[in-house]
């Protein structure tokens, strides 16, 4: 290795880091073209050419489209609930102090054991992926907000209000804008919380998204398709992370 | 006088809480009762208790218990192996962290559960699937907490105990391992933790036998009041799990 190219992966991680990336799927290409059943493992350079295969499967578009359209809705609902319940319940002490406690405790149990009830009560189809995907996402966005709120100075509430501020002037011009950060820190993990509940509810059992799919590829031992359409998703799931990231970035520069 | 506003406002809020869990109850009942909603939508509370009690004394939930512990126990002996191992390795120069660490940052935020059907696929029905997602799954908590644990060493003390004269084992028994313990050891708690919830949402999703099997056996027989119980039941071996688990962290903080 000549001394400039070594001073040059010194100063840059990011190219190493690339070439282990390289090497897995090397010996990831060697292993299943010569030494692993072709029934179970696909190599990634026919997987990486079979993509544009499983675009073309009937309905694969239109699955990919329903997962994102379930991920959308869902995380929107969360949002939307987890800002009114963390503001309802963090702006008060006594509210916060006797509901937060009962909103840690449901955030601790383990959902995925009622994952029967959602199918049951909310049918086969995206109801159920969507309602599954709220209650995952919800909570650390209410959390977030919470945290928040509360840590927000008590000195700027007063002054505001002795300047004569409204209530609504104090949630504009007070409140809010010191919220955004933990804001979209909530975002961020309700994101990644909604994408796990939509995602597990679409793999235990689904008519048109994306789980038809995968249990369909499965047991037709087509390794190679199924690899495809799991790395589409993964794919989807980075951009949809990376956007909620840069937003919360963006946004809590203000400071 | 503050001190009894607070007393007064603390026993308030556990008013609140106990009302409203007992109000949560007193609608359940009201609705299954009173109100005519469906058996088969939501079973009488009466009934999911007297259920409970028949899960407890009838002993069936041990084969399924048994299997879903045998996965977790061997997938978490799994990736704190390798999650510790790779993490210290990792740790050991400036150039490894900057090199290792985004790689399995960047993983851990991709929802590993998305990979359920290749394993599926690759390790069949049985337990072997399950180890293997919970292995992977929680090896990312553990391996990037290892990371952070022994990387954020302060460096006088290791320059300290050199100075002295410390040799490696010495350096690494009594200056590394208690700086990074805490943060390895929540890192350990957060990877049990995801590793049960992977566990139990595969065997929900795909397997032959387990705890998640069965609720989903008992939601396919429209079992009701049974299927509430047993998810009662399975709700209350997590919280035990975790409850275990958090105190060995609490205890292993104390240790070094």
């Amino acid at each position: 290795m000549t001394p400039s190219l070594r001073i040059y992966l010194l100063r840059h991680p990011g190219v190493v880091r690339l070439g282990v990336i390289v090497l897995i799927l090397i010996a990831w290409e060697i292993a299943a073209r010569w030494f692993i059943d072709p029934l179970f493992i696909s190599p990634p350079s026919r997987v990486f050419l079979s993509l544009g295969a499983v675009w073309q499967t009937a309905g694969v578009p239109a699955a990919l489209r329903l997962t994102f359209f379930e991920l959308a809705v869902a995380f929107a609902i969360a949002v939307v609930i987890g800002l009114t319940v963390g503001l309802a319940v963090g702006l008060q002490p006594f509210v916060r102090r006797s509901l937060l406690p009962i909103i840690l405790l449901l955030y601790g149990l383990p959902q995925i054991t009622i994952l029967p009830l959602f199918i049951l009560y909310f049918g086969i189809g995206a109801a159920s992926k969507i309602a599954f995907g709220v209650t995952h996402g919800m909570f650390p966005i209410t959390l977030a907000i919470v945290a928040g709120v509360q840590n927000l100075k008590p000195i700027l509430l007063v002054s505001a209000r002795s300047m004569g501020a409204s209530r609504w002037q104090v949630l504009r011009w007070v409140i809010f804008p010191h919220m955004i950060p933990s804001f979209f820190a909530g975002m961020r993990l309700g994101m990644s919380g909604v994408l796990l509940g939509v995602l597990l509810a679409e793999l235990y059992v689904s008519t048109a998204g994306i789980g038809h799919f995968t249990t369909m590829f499965t047991e037709n031992f087509d390794p190679t398709k199924l690899f495809g359409l799991v790395t589409m998703l993964a794919a989807m799931a980075i951009v949809l992370n990376e956007i909620v990231r840069r937003a919360e970035t963006r946004f809590s520069r203000w400071r | 006088m503050a001190r009894r506003n607070e007393r007064a406002a603390g026993i308030g809020s556990r008013a609140v809480q106990i009302g409203f869990l007992l109000g949560i109850l007193v609608l359940w009942y009201l609705a299954t009762n009173r109100w005519g909603v469906n058996r088969l939508l939501l079973p009488n509370p009466i009934a999911v208790w007297q259920q409970l009690l028949d899960v407890l004394k009838s002993s069936e939930y041990l084969p399924d218990l048994r299997v879903t512990l045998t996965e977790l126990l061997v997938a978490f002996a799994l990736s704190m192996t390798f999650g510790i191992t790779v993490g210290f390795f990792v740790s050991r120069t400036r150039y490894s962290i900057r090199v290792f660490d985004p790689l399995f940052a960047g993983i851990y935020s991709i929802p590993i559960i998305l990979f359920l059907p290749l394993y599926v696929l690759f390790f069949g029905l049985g337990p072997a699937s399950k180890i293997a997602l919970g292995a992977t799954i929680s090896f990312f908590p553990i391996v990037l907490s290892t990371i952070a644990g022994f990387s954020n060493v302060d460096r006088t003390l290791v320059t300290a105990a050199k100075s002295m004269g410390a040799s490696d084992y010495q350096l690494f028994r009594y200056v590394l391992v208690p700086a990074a313990l805490p943060v390895i050891l929540s890192g350990l708690r957060m990877g049990f933790t995801i590793a049960l919830l992977a566990i139990i949402g595969s065997e929900t999703i795909a397997s032959l036998a387990g705890l998640g099997h069965h609720i989903v056996q008992l939601a396919e027989g429209m079992d009701m009041a049974r299927m509430f119980a047993y998810i009662a039941f399975v709700v209350v071996i997590a919280v035990l799990l975790n409850g275990i688990v958090s105190f060995l962290e609490a205890r292993g903080r104390r240790w070094t």
